[in-house]
């Protein structure tokens, strides 16, 4: 017997990030903009990009999303209503969506072809631990943290707050009844991703949503 | 969270680059995990044992190399490791620095193996 060492450097996530890049070029070449919504269950992803997907329709560009959930097709019933094409995917117990997923939800997909849609997004499972590692082929990947939270939840969660683009604070309309601290929300989600965009939105009122909708339009 | 599918992904990947050592058997799998990985070590050892039986790692053994963040500074100059996962500053200069250049590894390294001897010519 002899025992020797070989060296891989293999990444253990590799297959996934060639889909992503395989995905990313396929997203580039049809000229959409991909954005990955990720936050903890309860955030206000579904309102929020419900609210996001009419006022895009209202605007006349052409929007799409993919939704992902452990299970039922709730979600997409409620995204719908938006009047723009939904696929819910369903993981059954995987805590995140991977490249893969996203491809095949995308294949055979009637209602929607790539290179006719402005902006394509991707409402992420609930979590705030798993889906940092997984790269979906997005360009804007989006946290969300609504005011009911607790403002320290960056810190808590440095992994998936430090690999966001840009993050979104939810529920604002509500700031005042749960003693919101706005300056310790916006002062943690800077230390973790120093420079980082913030929005401050209510999906209910439409508070902040103009602004949001401009960095839509101005990323494109 | 997800530990048992990054073992199994662990697996496959050892598994593939076995093929060139077909008589191998592996002692030991050194994986890097950077500090953003969101892998946490106890748990990936306890699924490792899980997912490696009844594979050519079976009974091998997971040694883990903790990959501490190192970020841009753009007023030192220089490649400078965080002090802390809650403050993206320069511990050097104080001013933030978010851009991040290692820490977010999760890599097979390397793996131990052993082979049986071939048999002599005849």
């Amino acid at each position: 017997m002899t025992t020797r060492i070989v060296e891989l450097r293999k990444g253990v996530l590799k297959k996934n990030d060639e889909l992503a890049r395989e995905l990313r070029a396929r997203f580039t070449a049809a000229d959409v903009l991909v954005l990955n919504l990720v936050s903890s269950p309860g955030t206000g992803k579904t309102a929020f990009l419900q609210r996001t997907l009419t006022e895009l329709r209202t605007r006349g560009a052409a929007a799409a999303a993919l939704v992902g959930d452990l299970e039922t097709d709730n979600d997409a019933r409620r995204l719908a209503q938006a009047g723009v094409p939904v696929r819910q995917i369903n993981t059954h117990g995987i805590c995140h969506l991977e490249a893969e997923m996203i491809g095949r939800h995308l294949d055979g997909w009637s209602e929607v072809e790539l290179g006719a849609l402005d902006y394509l997004f991707i409402e992420n499972v609930g979590n705030l631990v798993c889906p940092s590692g997984y790269d979906l082929g997005e360009r804007i990947r989006v946290a969300l943290l609504s005011v009911t939270e607790g403002e320290d939840k960056p810190l808590k969660y440095p992994t998936l707050f430090n690999s966001a683009d840009a993050a979104v604070i939810t529920k604002i309309d509500i700031a005042g009844a749960v003693d919101y601290d706005r300056e310790a929300a916006l002062r943690n989600l800077r230390e973790i991703r120093p420079g980082i965009r913030i929005f401050e939105t209510s999906a209910r009122t439409g508070a902040g949503m103009g602004e949001w909708l401009n960095f839509l339009a101005e990323a494109r | 969270m997800h530990e048992l599918s990054i073992a199994a992904e662990i697996v496959d990947c050892v598994t593939e680059s076995l093929a060139a050592y077909p008589n191998a058997r592996v002692l030991e799998v050194r994986l890097k995990i950077g500090a953003l990985a969101a892998i946490v070590e106890e748990s990936l050892q306890f699924c490792y044992s899980l997912a490696t039986e009844g594979t050519p790692l079976a009974g091998s053994k997971l040694v883990v190399l903790n990959v501490p963040i190192t970020v841009d500074c753009t007023t030192c100059r220089r490649e400078v490791a965080l002090d802390s996962l809650q403050s993206f500053r320069c511990p050097g200069c104080g001013q933030p620095a978010g851009d991040v250049r290692r820490g977010r590894e999760l890599e097979v390294e390397a793996i131990e193996i052993e082979e049986a001897e071939e048999a002599p010519a005849p």
